[in-house]
């Protein structure tokens, strides 16, 4: 009951602060702070699999990434300017939808009927090889019942991969100052060229 | 004592509120990029709870899927940004609108 309290009191302070944060650095470490205090709450709920995984992919790689992109946009002479914030002229009807969102969850949850299995008497305790949510457990259900959607997992991250590729891989002509006068063939070339030739081919 | 699963739930939910002011009211797309993944932490955080509750771990799974969608959804939402933006030092997604009709 305490480790919940200030876990709920780190992941709400941290995401408001992710929020309301002026810079985009801060709001990764706003993030940091509240992605270890979900893990932790993880290990409270026993999935011990999912809070190393919270920490190996969202702290480790998604994070990471956030940094590397915004060191790239403020690698000229100066950082990059932001707009002044929406908030003082949507900020009552944006209050209005996500009060809306919090009240329809709030209501959905408390009136959902739960009945709680001890997991002390049915699977053994935490730490167990083979309890609830050990990753022998986990493991378990994602090669045999689930095995289908994993592979499909395989998949929407090939998706995203290529897709990076053909978004930010090849460089426009004098994009940032500094950047390698010769163009490059990239990667888009060949296709865009495929597509022009086929549209020719269609009339 | 034990924590209810309501009481998880509802921490899901206040975290998914903020979230969503931060996505509706921010103008930094990377800093909406941010509030974006605090949602997908708190629907897992619910997804979680629930497993927890019927012991069963198809909710891991679950949750297991959201983590590698997030995962895919930050890479390319970070490469649009890298390409919208690194013509000007100003970032604002106001400002991207070559789609309009």
């Amino acid at each position: 009951m305490i480790v919940f309290g200030i876990l709920a009191l780190v992941l709400i302070a941290s995401a408001v602060f992710t929020v309301t944060a002026q810079k985009p650095v801060y709001s990764v470490v706003g993030l940091l702070a509240n992605f270890i205090a979900l893990a932790a709450m993880y290990l409270t709920l026993q999935a011990e699999f999912l809070a190393v995984m919270q920490i190996v992919v969202y702290s480790g790689a998604i994070l990471i990434l956030f940094v590397f992109v915004i060191a790239l946009l403020s690698s000229g002479t100066r950082p990059f300017e932001v707009g002044p914030d929406k908030a003082p002229r949507i900020l009552i009807p944006a209050l209005a939808i996500a009060v809306l969102t919090l009240a329809g969850l709030t209501v959905t949850a408390l009136h959902t009927p739960i009945t709680v299995v001890s997991t002390a008497t049915t699977n053994g305790t935490t730490g167990d090889a083979n309890a609830f949510g050990s990753v022998a457990n986990f493991g378990a259900a994602l090669f045999t019942t689930n095995l289908l959607p994993f592979e499909v997992t395989a998949f929407i991250l090939m998706v995203a991969v290529i897709g990076v590729v053909l978004i930010a891989g090849d460089a426009t002509p004098g994009a940032v100052e500094g950047r390698r006068k010769k163009r490059r063939p990239g990667v888009r070339e060949p296709i865009v060229k495929a597509l022009r030739q086929a549209q020719d081919d269609n009339g | 004592m034990t924590v209810s699963p309501e009481s998880y739930v509802a921490l899901s939910a206040v975290l998914f509120f903020i979230g969503v002011v931060g996505v509706i009211a921010r103008r930094n797309p990377l800093i909406m990029l941010m509030s974006i993944e605090l949602l997908f932490n708190a629907a897992n955080l619910a997804l979680v709870a629930y497993a927890r509750a019927w012991v069963n771990n198809t909710g891991h799974v679950f949750a297991f899927l959201v983590i590698t969608v997030a995962a895919a959804e930050a890479a390319i939402g970070l490469a649009i940004v890298t390409m919208t933006f690194r013509r000007s030092a100003h970032v604002d997604v106001d400002e991207v609108s070559a789609l309009r009709g």
